[in-house]
């Protein structure tokens, strides 16, 4: 008997959805691109320092701003550190700010968001208010302003881009839970006597993780790029941290003299990651809810 | 219509306060001494406390906020310390120069974003869909100030198709007198063609770094607002009727879809309006993002003040205009509004 | 607005915003091009008048252009044929004959100069902008200070042409102070019109408008975007100038200010990093200069009043460490004069700079450090975001060697605005910093940089008794013209800078410019920026 029932188990859990994401992998050749590219990311940020040649803090003015050879694959630069080493290394620091960042601006938002819907009145006019005043803001300069007064840390420009995304996730939460609120899962945990922020924050919000988890991704790829434009105008990391942004900031002056694989290299890193973000948000969407594709 | 506008303005009231409070609040939480900047090098303690009091940066935060709340009320958005001009001035020069950097900006962006959406949207998942996703996608994988850059150098400086950045005019041209402060309107209503290809020659280079970086969103909106568009009724019923395929996409179909993408142009552009501030850095363009981020750095509170006020204000702006061309766009909003 | 024709008129603006073929260079536009000298920098002037509040740097070279002096220097040619400023010849430019007295010295003003708008020059003006120099306070009082010039009594305006300046002590900074930028003259009775009882001095029209007699006159300024300068063509301070028009843009991006200069889109500019100026030098195909620094010098600053730096055996450990020769090659490419490196038995010179003898030794460093007696180390490193060009990769090769002793350091960026404040905190542990001076004698540097009277510029807060002795000495031989005395004091400040090692000399930076080839004249100054008066362009 229970091997029969055992045999006709039906699809559920973790199987259906693995099921589910080599379907729509394999139907889009470029969503499945797109993973592929991220597993190599996430490797290189794990074992990225531990393998690549070179200390990518070392540097050898004998050997500054040389060409990609067989020695140094992308080049070295301006202090003589090899370029692909810093490039590798850079992988863990990129990857650790647009997970942080998407972290925490998940939790914040998220949970702002679907406190705001799923209680209305007040709590719904405040973060509505808050979301408002930070939208007003020129986000950027927002996010200079916040890292400018705080200093120059990797965890400022976590936060500041954690803040500066806290609308658009409040928003989309906030849909969510309204549309959540009166349904049967929530009645039937309020009746078992779950206090409302119980509900909130094992009911609700692991339900509109899926919706948020496509913007999380297309935010990730933003957090690198806005890291990136804070290095431009000199709030970025603090050297010498190898940190794509910052290398492409400062490899691009020295684009016009020649020496183009300065910037070249992270520069491609860095849009080869954020490209993959983006796409992944893309299959992300249809495995979620395939009628909001764009 | 007045009503709904009047009402909008109303709700945004407490956001444009909100504004204000945080910006003064930040900016006054930003390192650095404006008085040791204003006092100059070889000043002394004293003197430096001098120029505090003299600038009344000594008072209580309570009390500087009352005053700047007071003087925005007159119009007076105070000083720049390291210009030396007064900020309301200086927006007012500078404020056009980005406008129409943007505007261009985002109109370069329609051109080249909305076709590719609906040539998407017309081939569902074919290879030239997915070369469509593929292409704005990569514009808007690249720091924009990175793409200004590789622009600059291979349109400048390799090829020297484009003129040299240096700003909105080459040296030899007088800007033409003002009346909007938009140098390609002003040019032509005062009859100065060569100045009006100047500034447009100017223009082409940031245009196009800015629309690239706004590609994406706006191709991928046409593109899923299309899709929905052509597998309506009325769209099967125009190509039942032996419409070209022409005249339903352009005549019936795209005229439908426009609505969302108005709604994410508006996005775009206040987006772009800090985007902004790095392309102008790049280019040497005389616009208020290149204004605000040197002033920020600077820790210049007034016209980062007056910069972000100026910013909001234009946002709320705008997306009432918004709003008022979905009326005009679809009548269907103006019925119910 | 009905809607068809709401999406037509948008559709034709469309098209009438169509990109057209590229327009032909009109002849008038050459010809104009011809007599235009376009300079681009990074940054610009804030206030074209230096006796202004808070000026900067760029606000001098208006100032220098557009204001006459009383006497300015000759010129010598040094060996690389370059013109320098002779510090020891002095040349009338308002005034025609100076007589030097033993505690006063008069001028003769010359009787043609007028002013840009026609007024002629006189005594009273000159008076008036001497008594604004020392009174509006900041920067240009202080640099008046420095020559002894402090109090409005000083300045006798004898008659319309005859000017005097009464010494309150004697001093050999007096005369060179004369003939530095602050003591412009300007139009009294212009700017005494334009005065407020709030701003008696004028400086809000000052700060817009130049109001001098000098060689040029600034027709249009858009603050952070451009200066547009016309030639005063009735100039009597000296042979007129051939630029008929400056053109000074401001172009925040370095590699595009490069792009501008090779492809001939901008005749000169001294605003590049090192790197662009080693290389266009060997490409050839521009005019490069290269000049030390008068008195100048970059170098690593110690804050010896607290610890750990104020044991002398960790800051020559610390000079020990220092990888100069990678400074040289990797940030500098060359341009600088070493200051480190002296062979072990070479003479103290009566001159500044010179080089110390320390030099990277990593085994000494670490055997110095030891015998200090001080535990681990960790502290910032900070630097001026605003040349961050050199001072980041200095910083960053200061910090790998001394990681190498075990002194752990975190890199502080600090942006422009606020290094000076930190500057005068005094509190910053290790830091990079120039100090340059205007007059280049070498009490002079002394006086400002190791003096304890409480200077601003003595950043490492260095308290020696001994030092002030020699100091003082110096600077009172030199009034005296007591030479042996003089020279005794001078070598004695040096030798005990150089053991004590509060701050360690880097190099001698270069000033560089970089002109397209038919562009000559270049001249350099004390001032560093640009002169437009000698320049021509072929």
């Amino acid at each position: 008997m229970t091997d029969i029932v055992s045999a006709q188990r039906p699809d559920g859990g973790l199987a259906a959805l693995i099921r589910h994401a080599r379907y729509v992998i394999g139907e889009n050749p470029v969503t499945g691109f797109a993973f592929a590219l991220f597993v190599l990311i996430v490797l290189a940020a794990v074992l990225g320092p531990d393998i690549v040649p070179y200390d990518p803090l070392a540097s050898d003015t004998a050997q500054a701003l040389k060409p990609p050879s067989a020695h140094h694959w992308f080049g070295t630069d301006q202090l003589g550190r090899d370029v692909f080493s810093r490039v590798v290394v850079a992988t863990r620091l990129d990857f650790f700010i647009a997970v942080a960042s998407v972290a925490l601006v998940f939790v914040i938002g998220g949970f702002a968001g679907v406190a705001a819907g799923f209680f209305g009145d007040w709590t719904d006019r405040i973060v509505g208010r808050v979301a408002d005043t930070i939208m007003a803001f020129p986000l950027f300069v927002l996010a200079m302003g916040i890292v400018a007064a705080l200093g120059n840390t990797v965890q400022n420009i976590v936060l500041a881009t954690a803040i500066v995304n806290f609308p658009l996730y409040a928003r989309i939460a906030r849909a969510e839970a309204n549309v959540r609120r009166e349904a049967g899962f929530v009645e039937a945990a309020r009746l078992s006597g779950n206090s409302d922020w119980r509900i909130l924050a094992f009911q609700i919000l692991p339900n509109v993780f899926p919706i948020l988890v496509v913007q999380m991704s297309l935010t990730m790829g933003y957090a690198i790029l806005n890291a990136a434009g804070l290095s431009f105008i000199g709030l970025g990391v603090r050297p010498p941290t190898p940190e794509w942004g910052i290398m492409v900031a400062e490899g691009a002056s020295f684009m016009v003299s020649g020496q183009w694989w300065n910037a070249f290299f992270p520069g491609l890193a860095l849009m080869v990651a954020v490209f993959c973000f983006n796409l992944l948000g893309d299959g992300l969407r249809d495995m979620v809810d395939p009628r909001r594709r764009t | 219509m007045l009503t709904m506008i009047a009402k909008r303005v109303a709700m945004a009231i407490p956001s444009l306060i909100g504004v204000v409070v945080v910006t003064f609040f930040l900016t006054r939480a930003l390192p650095g001494d404006p008085a040791a900047y204003f006092a100059g090098p070889a000043a002394t303690p004293t003197a430096i406390e001098q120029i505090r009091v003299k600038l009344g940066l000594d008072r209580p935060l309570a009390e500087q906020f009352a005053r700047y709340v007071i003087d925005l009320g007159q119009g007076n958005l105070g000083n720049s310390l390291t210009t030396g001009q007064p900020v309301l001035t200086e927006l007012r020069t500078r404020l056009p120069a980005s406008a129409e950097l943007t505007l261009l900006g985002l109109l370069v962006s329609i051109l080249i974003a909305v076709p590719l959406g609906i040539v998407a949207a017309t081939r569902p998942n074919s290879l030239v869909d997915h070369a469509c996703r593929v292409v704005s996608t990569a514009g808007v994988s690249l720091p924009v100030f990175f793409t200004g850059l590789i622009l600059v150098y291979v349109f400048y400086y390799l090829l020297g198709w484009a003129p040299a950045p240096l700003g909105r005019l080459d040296v030899f041209y007088d800007a033409p007198p003002q009346i909007t402060g938009f140098y390609l309107i002003d040019s032509l209503i005062a009859r100065q063609p060569e100045v009006f290809l100047a500034s447009l020659k100017q223009l082409i280079l940031p245009a196009l770094t800015l629309g690239i970086f706004s590609l994406a969103p706006i191709a991928r909106m046409t593109r899923a607002s299309m899709l929905a568009v052509l597998s309506s009724d009325f769209v099967r019923t125009a190509r039942a009727s032996g419409l070209s395929a022409f005249t339903v996409i352009v005549t019936y179909a795209f005229r439908n879809a426009m609505l969302p993408v108005v709604t994410t142009l508006g996005m775009v552009f206040s987006f772009l309006l800090g985007a902004n501030v790095l392309v102008e850095k790049v280019f040497a363009w005389p616009g208020i993002g290149s204004y605000a981020v040197e002033a920020l750095l600077a820790s210049d509170f007034a016209p980062v003040q007056g910069f972000v006020l100026t910013m909001a204000v234009m946002y709320v702006a705008l997306n009432l205009l918004i709003d008022v061309l979905y009326g005009l766009i679809d009548p269907r909003v103006r019925l119910e509004a | 607005m009905k809607r068809r024709e709401f999406l037509k008129s948008m559709t034709a603006l469309t098209a009438a915003s169509a990109v057209s073929a590229p327009a032909v260079w009109s002849p008038a536009k050459a010809q104009s091009r011809q007599e235009t000298l376009l300079i681009v920098s990074e940054s610009g002037p804030n206030n074209l008048d230096i006796h202004g509040v808070g000026t900067n740097v760029p606000g001098y070279e208006v100032s220098w252009n557009c204001y006459d002096r009383l006497i300015s220097h000759e010129m010598k040619t040094l060996p690389n044929g370059t013109p320098y400023y002779d510090k020891a010849k002095f040349k009338p430019e308002l005034a025609e004959d100076m007589a030097i007295g033993d505690m006063s010295v008069t001028f003769k003003l010359r009787k043609d100069a007028t002013f840009q708008d026609g007024t002629p020059v006189t005594a009273k003006d000159v008076k008036w902008s001497f008594d604004r120099a020392v009174t509006v306070g900041g920067f240009p009082t202080f640099q008046m200070g420095a020559g002894s010039l402090t109090k409005p009594e000083q300045f006798v305006a004898v008659d319309d042409y005859t000017f005097r300046v009464d010494f309150l002590k004697k001093d050999r900074l007096t005369i060179p102070d004369l003939a530095v930028i602050v003591p412009c003259v300007l139009n009294s009775e212009l700017v005494k019109s334009k005065a407020t009882p709030q701003d008696p001095w004028g400086l809000e029209f000052t700060k817009l408008s130049t109001a001098g007699s000098g060689a040029y006159k600034v027709t249009n300024w858009t603050a952070g975007s451009q200066v547009v300068l016309e030639r005063n063509d009735n100039w009597k301070g000296g042979p007129p100038p051939k630029v008929k028009r400056v053109v000074w843009r401001m172009v925040p991006d370095a590699g595009n200010r490069r792009a501008l200069l090779e492809r001939g889109d901008a005749d000169v500019s001294y605003d590049l990093p090192y790197k662009d100026f080693a290389e266009l030098k060997s490409d050839g195909k521009l005019t490069i200069v290269s000049t030390p620094y008068s008195n100048g010098i970059q170098y690593i600053g110690m804050n010896v009043q607290n610890p750990p730096f104020n044991n002398v055996k960790v800051r020559q450990a610390v000079a020990y460490a220092i990888p100069y020769q990678k400074i040289m090659d990797a940030v500098l490419y060359g341009l600088a004069k070493p200051m480190y490196g002296a062979a072990s038995d070479a003479p103290t010179e009566v001159a500044w700079p010179q080089p110390h003898k320390f030099n990277t030794d990593l085994d000494k460093a670490k055997q110095l450090l030891a015998e200090s007696g001080v535990g681990a180390i960790d502290v910032p490193i900070s630097f001026d975001l605003g040349f961050a060009g050199v001072n980041e990769p200095v910083c960053v090769l200061v910090q790998e060697s001394l990681a190498q002793l075990g002194i752990k350091t975190t890199i502080n960026k600090i942006p422009g605005a606020n290094w000076r404040t930190e500057l005068t905190k005094k509190t910053m542990p290790l830091y990079t910093n120039v100090f340059s001076g205007w007059l280049d004698y070498p009490e002079y540097f002394f006086i400002w940089c190791y003096h304890s009277g409480k200077s601003i510029f003595n950043t490492m807060d260095y308290q020696s008794p001994d030092i002030d002795v020699f100091i003082d000495g110096a600077r009172t031989a030199a009034a005296n013209g007591d030479e042996a005395a003089y020279d005794k004091d001078v070598k004695g400040f040096v030798d005990l800078a150089f053991a004590d090692m509060p701050r360690i000399p880097l190099f001698q930076p270069y000033v560089n410019v970089a002109m397209q080839k038919n562009i000559t004249g270049y001249q350099y100054w004390f001032h560093r920026r640009l002169d437009y008066r000698a320049f021509a362009k072929a």
